[in-house]
């Protein structure tokens, strides 16, 4: 059957059993939108800033973790998406971005509304791909969703010019993609899993430090059967939260410049350490040259890239996580001696006593004033740790990350490796679309969150009844904490003048509002939010202005030169 | 060190700019880069020299074969290996030096291709060295114009780059 190319984008998309699409109508994407709306199976959620757009597709994406779908017009639509893809790219989050582009006889001419979409993205997409045949675009949508969802997963932008949406072509949608230059490792080798399995087994003071790629790769089951197997100290990146039960005795936080202390001296002083789906990140790492100085290291990663891309490691495996963690899990299990347990109970004597310090205590008795870990303490208290977070970039962002004790994989959900501020509300409807009866929380700043604060009005009309955790102290916090600590206190454009009432603004919006000032409102506050279960809730909590997040590794510094309480 | 890396790159527009955009995103550096179709119309064959420590030129690998257009890669100089650059060179040349220039030519096993009344076009072969060592040999300021196609190369023996 012949379809235009609209028709057919459409069923590409039914056929990749979409749900959603966010988006935002222009001229190069009409034939798009026409064809969305004649057809029922589709959603289109109406985002106000491309950008947002994007990041809820991104939210959605991470909740569920089946891929994100944006649909965008051309030229400026294009550019405001970039943001967005960006920060899915960092994190290896699957999208599919369509762009519309102008008809194929004008590409080059600086036409209206024209830009060099697949150009400007390349850097920061997996892949893209510029459709000037009709007869290639099922193929090509078929491809994009493959390469988004397969290996390190990631976006993929496919650029539509508006005369390809216009012509038609037998529509045939392909069943399987083959691709001879792209064919992921998924099965890790025997021999280095075997090799890996042994180094655990002896190790005197291992340490399992996971990321990002156990969320996305589905292995938090494995490895936590894996942790719980061995008895080992385990920690998290920021990516890689909830990727082991956040409350279990052998998770240790997370690590990094603002991780525990235990975390971190645990990693300084480890003999075999083992990191799984983790990129040894710059704010993972601190000073690469004092990185981990006593450990052989094992790293489990689908992406060979990422292996010793910045720490050279002792035993590389490529494969999905889940996949290597199982067979790690059946090798260790039909071995007699699995860990060396005298050694084992030495470690953990001596990470208790790092314990022992509470590095994350903060001054509980302050009266008059709201300190934000209170409220991030009660919150988790509250929701009992099963609500998806979402958070904006800065100390708050922190604070989420050290208080909140993630049990489950995809609850949090925050852009780490970019660190995109106004990521946290789009990401929340995201979320809260995928599951409209589970509690999404978004927790932000003052500054962050009017960095997409328009996205409110999508709240509205898609009625998300998402909580708007608004730590506001009326600084661009962590700008301002480097100030303090390592700029003389000269805060330069850090504080913020003539902010909104966000109370009269969440109002303006159809949504509720409400301001919370002291120490013993914050409780009652956060059970009232949360009790209107059909209502977007705004809570401006003004909280202590001078608050810093600790501990920090100053950059530059070694993991056990941390700046304390 | 110098790396001379080949790569079997899918024949389409923008290909070729991931390679570029991979090298000047990540800081590595491209000493000279070649790319021409192959026998088979669907791939392109890309030869590109570069330089870094072990470390760099394992992450350049990685990074290159995780662009989706990259078929196939090999890093030449990890093995014995052909290596061959093409070059024209225009030389400035009356009198007595027109002799020169020509016998200059004959010891390089280069050809003379084009020949005026105050210039000749030389045309050489082989690897970077030799063509280095043939501009070095002319005479100070007879050099008008050169133009150098950058490396291209292929493994001894049996082993072979192909899909």
């Amino acid at each position: 059957m012949e379809l235009t190319g609209a028709e057919t984008f459409v069923r590409c998309l039914i056929e990749e059993g979409v749900e959603y699409v966010f988006g935002y109508p222009g001229g190069a994407v009409l034939n798009l939108y026409d064809a969305l709306y004649q057809q029922e199976q589709i959603k289109h959620i109406l985002a106000r800033h491309e950008q947002g757009a994007v990041h809820a597709a991104d939210g959605y994406a991470r909740a569920t973790g089946r891929p994100g779908v944006a649909l965008v017009t051309s030229g400026p639509g294009a550019t405001n998406a970039v943001t967005g893809i960006a920060t899915a790219h960092m994190d290896s989050v699957p999208l599919v971005v369509f762009t519309g582009q102008v008809p194929t006889p004008l590409i080059g001419n600086d036409a209206f509304q024209e830009v060099d979409a697949v150009g400007i993205t390349r850097p920061c997409v997996k892949h893209n791909f510029l459709v000037k045949d009709v007869a290639n675009l099922a193929d090509t949508i078929k491809k994009a969703f493959y390469v988004a969802t397969t290996g390190r997963p990631g976006p993929v932008v496919v650029d539509i010019p508006k005369d390809v949406t216009a012509k038609r072509a037998e529509f045939h949608y392909p069943k399987k993609v083959h691709l001879r230059s792209y064919n992921p490792v998924t099965k890790g080798h025997p021999l280095q899993i075997k090799r890996a399995v042994e180094l655990m087994s002896s190790a005197e003071r291992p340490v399992i430090y996971t990321g990002g790629g156990v969320i996305s790769g589905n292995a938090a089951l494995q490895l936590t059967e894996l942790t719980r197997l061995l008895g080992f100290p385990i920690t998290n990146t920021l990516m890689g939260l909830g990727g082991y039960p956040g409350n279990d005795p052998l998770f240790l936080g997370m690590l990094g410049m603002h991780g525990t202390y235990e975390a971190n001296l645990a990693m300084h002083n480890c003999d075999v350490l083992i990191a799984v789906g983790a990129r040894f990140d710059d704010r993972v790492t601190g000073n690469v040259a004092k990185f981990c100085p006593k450990a052989q290291i094992i790293h489990v990663d689908v992406d060979p890239s990422s292996i010793s891309k910045n720490v050279k490691v002792s035993v590389p495996i490529v494969g999905y996580c889940d996949q290597v963690l199982a067979e790690m899990i059946h090798l260790l299990r039909v071995q007699e001696k699995r860990t060396n347990g005298e050694a084992l109970a030495r470690w953990w004597a001596q990470i208790n006593e790092w314990r022992s310090i509470d590095c994350l205590k903060f001054d509980r008795s302050a009266s008059g004033v709201i300190k934000p870990q209170h409220v991030l303490e009660k919150l988790y208290q509250l929701t009992e740790g099963n609500a998806f977070v979402t958070s904006d970039v800065g100390q708050h962002q922190m604070w989420a990350a050290q208080f909140y004790k993630f049990d489950k994989p995809r609850r949090w959900i925050n852009s780490g490796g970019l660190g995109t501020m106004g990521f946290g509300l789009p990401a929340a409807i995201g979320a809260q679309l995928a599951f409209p009866n589970e509690t999404v929380v978004c927790v932000t700043g003052e500054g962050s969150i009017q960095m997409c604060i328009q996205e409110l009005s999508t709240a509205k009309q898609y009625s998300t009844p998402i909580k708007i955790i608004n730590l506001n102290n009326g600084y661009l916090g962590m700008v301002r904490q480097w100030q303090e600590l390592f700029y003389g206190n000269r805060y330069s454009q850090s504080y913020l003048e003539s902010l909104p009432d966000f109370v009269k603004l969440a109002e303006a919006y159809g949504h509720v509002g409400m301001q919370i000032t002291k120490p013993q409102d914050v409780e009652g506050a956060l059970r009232e939010a949360l009790a209107m279960k059909d209502r977007l809730v705004f809570m401006d909590f003004l909280t202590d202005k001078t608050e810093n997040v600790y501990p920090m590794i100053p950059s530059g510094a070694g993991q056990n030169e941390m700046i304390l309480v | 060190m110098r790396h001379i890396i080949s790569l079997l790159l899918e024949n389409e527009a923008g290909a070729l700019s991931r390679v570029a955009g991979l090298f000047s995103a990540r800081g590595y550096n491209i000493e000279s880069l070649t790319v021409a179709p192959t026998e088979d119309g669907t791939l392109s064959r890309l030869t590109l020299v570069t330089r870094g420590s072990d470390d760099i030129v394992e992450q350049i690998t990685k990074q290159l074969n995780k662009l989706i257009d990259v078929v196939k890669l090999m890093d030449l100089s990890s093995g014995p290996h052909i290596e061959r650059e093409i070059m024209l060179v225009k030389i400035r040349a009356t009198g007595a030096a027109r002799d020169e220039v020509s016998r200059l030519s004959e010891i390089f096993r280069g050809h003379i291709v084009d020949v005026t009344a105050g210039s000749f076009i030389v045309e050489l072969t082989g690897n970077g060295k030799k063509l280095d060592a043939f501009l070095d040999s002319l005479e100070r300021g007879s050099i008008v114009e050169v133009v150098r196609s950058g490396v291209s190369g292929m493994a001894r023996g049996e082993k072979s780059l192909g899909v």
